[in-house]
């Protein structure tokens, strides 16, 4: 019979436009700004800062080493590297970014800083709502804006940054160890110095460090 | 008390007219008129496409518009300031005027036909004794407007849109014609009033409209599919066609004039409602002898629309047709029935009242709409497609 598929339709659009009002399960929409869907922990899309501490200018895990601005195939980032150095999240000294842009017009997202960053100082974000009325500042995305806390970096990424806080623990163990050792050895040094010059000079100028802070001496020793 | 509830536009305007000295009567009654019409008509197409938005959603699952307002009400303002404060571009190669005056007269034409409606008891702005005729006659301008923004857009795809338009529409202009003709023969008259009062009388409590005959459900059903494709919804939306020549005839238009098109299309549709439900559905005659107490004109616009949402619902579940099908449904299914449908009216007349009248003429329209049907279905000279590179 001719319109037998035709009425088959039209009953088929009538039980979804009454059971859509019925059967809430039936409407699969999500009203973006008030609804959102839950975030999966393997979301991201824009790199960020870590920093530990509460300080961020202080706790940059980034020492500048422009490995991340090298690699980076849209080439997003800039990086000034400082003069003078600061002691890093593991202890030793060392520089860090004066000026640290990413342009977030032009970032692709695709997660290369973060792969071939030795410092675990990049990590990816889940933040996505970063549209501005300001076409090129607003874009621009600054160091103080970029830098988040590793407290954060749990939130979002929890499996993830417990693993990278293991790793940097561990490096921190061994930094100390380091450390240990080298003080035990320049003491060791300034003993056999003391016992091979007996009584001709006093052994006060030579001081000997204490294990486990940062000498100048020691420090040279690392970054080398 | 229900008497002066139903004439009270009318007494309006008697008593408007009151205070109008004598020079200005004639200007002024025209004015009062024709100026409802171009009030409600559009309010009413407002009213229709968040209907319509809400509508399509709630039948795909989805919510429709629902942020411009409390329930996206004010979609249809939001929709108008965007469309005026457009840019209006015109092609550099385009026939300027042509171009202008194709929106222009498409809304004349759609607005002139409403003349001849009769939207309640008394309410219609002229009484033409040849109203149907005035009504197709004009219905058929938009076919030469639809082709003037096709021609004059100087594109290619206006060109096709347009070319399709025009095949289809004159194609569906016939059984829309030859179905409507039943209703006049039954009426013996080409005026709308007077078809319409020929079906507001009512046998116990079920009213005489030409709806309840084999004939009249008949026109009633081909009068409507000639009227969807008359008006280029789905599923006979080949001359816009989005999917393939993206706008069709008015792709070259922009802001106002895009809005235009869009208002004609609506106008049209509704026109075409309108004249179905003069001629089948008792104009603004009660559906039932216990409720002529409720005004005319409210009949007339609930069962405007009632149809309004027939053609969403329509819309909501037909994809679009084929222009091989679409020639083939409307030349050798529409037509031929449209066809027996008069003179199985004619034979309607003769014949003697009564069961036998009734089975004779369901047998015959039913026999041939089968026949007509099965015709269609044979005529499947397309083989199926080989890809000669695809495995």
């Amino acid at each position: 019979m001719l319109g037998d598929g035709i009425i088959k339709g039209l009953a088929e659009t009538a039980r979804n436009f009454f059971g859509s009002y019925v059967d809430k399960e039936r409407l699969t929409t999500v009203q973006y700004p008030e609804e959102r869907l839950p975030q999966i922990e393997g979301t991201r899309d824009f790199p960020f800062l870590v920093y530990d501490g509460d300080d961020w200018e202080k706790g940059l895990r980034c020492v500048s080493c422009h490995i991340c601005e090298k690699e980076c195939p849209p080439k997003c980032i800039f990086i000034e590297k400082s003069k003078d150095k600061k002691p890093d999240a593991v202890g030793k000294l060392q520089f860090y970014p004066v000026r640290f842009d990413i342009d977030v017009s032009v970032c692709m997202s695709c997660q290369i800083c973060v792969e071939v960053c030795p410092f675990d100082a990049i990590k990816m974000d889940v933040e996505f709502e970063l549209s501005s009325d300001d076409r090129f500042g607003g874009l621009l995305h600054h160091k103080d804006k970029l830098a988040k806390s590793n407290e954060y970096y749990h939130k979002i990424h929890p499996t993830e940054a417990a693993a990278v806080d293991a790793a940097l623990a561990e490096e921190r163990e061994k930094e100390k160890e380091k450390q240990k050792q080298a003080a035990l050895a320049a003491a060791a040094a300034a003993a056999a110095k003391a016992a091979a010059a007996p009584a001709s000079a006093p052994a006060a100028h030579v001081p000997v460090p204490a294990p486990g802070t940062n000498t100048d001496t020691s420090a040279k020793e690392e970054t080398k | 008390m229900p008497e002066m509830i139903d004439q009270i536009f009318v007494l309006l305007k008697q008593w408007i007219m009151g205070y109008v000295p004598s020079g200005l009567q004639p200007l002024c009654s025209a004015i009062l008129s024709v100026l409802p019409i171009l009030v409600v008509f559009p309010l009413l197409f407002a009213i229709t496409t968040v209907l319509e938005r809400k509508g399509l959603g709630r039948m795909q699952n989805r919510y429709g518009p629902n942020r411009a307002g409390p329930w996206g009400i004010l979609q249809p303002a939001a929709d108008g300031i965007k469309s005026l404060t457009k840019e209006d571009i015109v092609p550099r190669s385009a026939d300027h005027l042509v171009h202008l005056l194709a929106p222009i007269l498409i809304v004349i034409a759609s607005f002139l036909v409403y003349s001849v409606v009769p939207v309640g008891r008394n309410m219609v702005v002229v009484d033409l004794n040849a109203g149907v005729l005035f009504f197709f006659a004009i219905g058929s301008m938009v076919e030469l407007a639809v082709f003037m923004a096709g021609w004059s857009s100087r594109s290619k795809y206006s060109l096709l849109g347009a070319m399709r338009a025009i095949a289809q529409m004159i194609s569906y202009e016939m059984p829309m014609v030859l179905s409507g003709v039943v209703a006049i023969m039954a009426a013996g008259s080409l005026s709308t009033v007077t078809i319409v009062n020929m079906q507001a009388g009512y046998t116990g409590i079920w009213p005489h409209w030409y709806l309840f005959t084999p004939w009249g459900i008949t026109g009633y059903i081909l009068f409507m599919i000639a009227a969807t494709a008359e008006s280029n919804r789905c599923p006979f939306d080949m001359p816009e066609g989005e999917s393939e020549i993206i706008a069709g005839y008015f792709i070259e238009y922009s802001g106002f004039k895009f809005a235009l098109f869009f208002v004609a299309e609506y106008l049209g549709m509704m026109a075409s409602s309108a004249m179905a439900i003069t001629l089948f559905l008792g104009g603004w005659a009660a559906p039932f002898s216990f409720l002529t107490w409720i005004p005319s004109w409210f009949w007339f616009f609930a069962k405007l629309i009632l149809m309004l949402m027939v053609f969403i619902w329509i819309r909501g579940t037909l994809p679009r047709l084929r222009m091989d099908q679409l020639m083939n449904f409307g030349w050798k299914f529409m037509l031929p029935l449209s066809l027996i449908n008069i003179v199985s009216a004619g034979l309607w007349h003769y014949l003697p009242s009564g069961f036998t009248r009734w089975s004779v003429i369901s047998l015959l329209l039913l026999l041939s709409c089968f026949l007509l049907s099965r015709n269609l279905r044979r005529n499947k000279w397309f083989q199926e497609r080989t890809y000669r590179f695809a495995s």
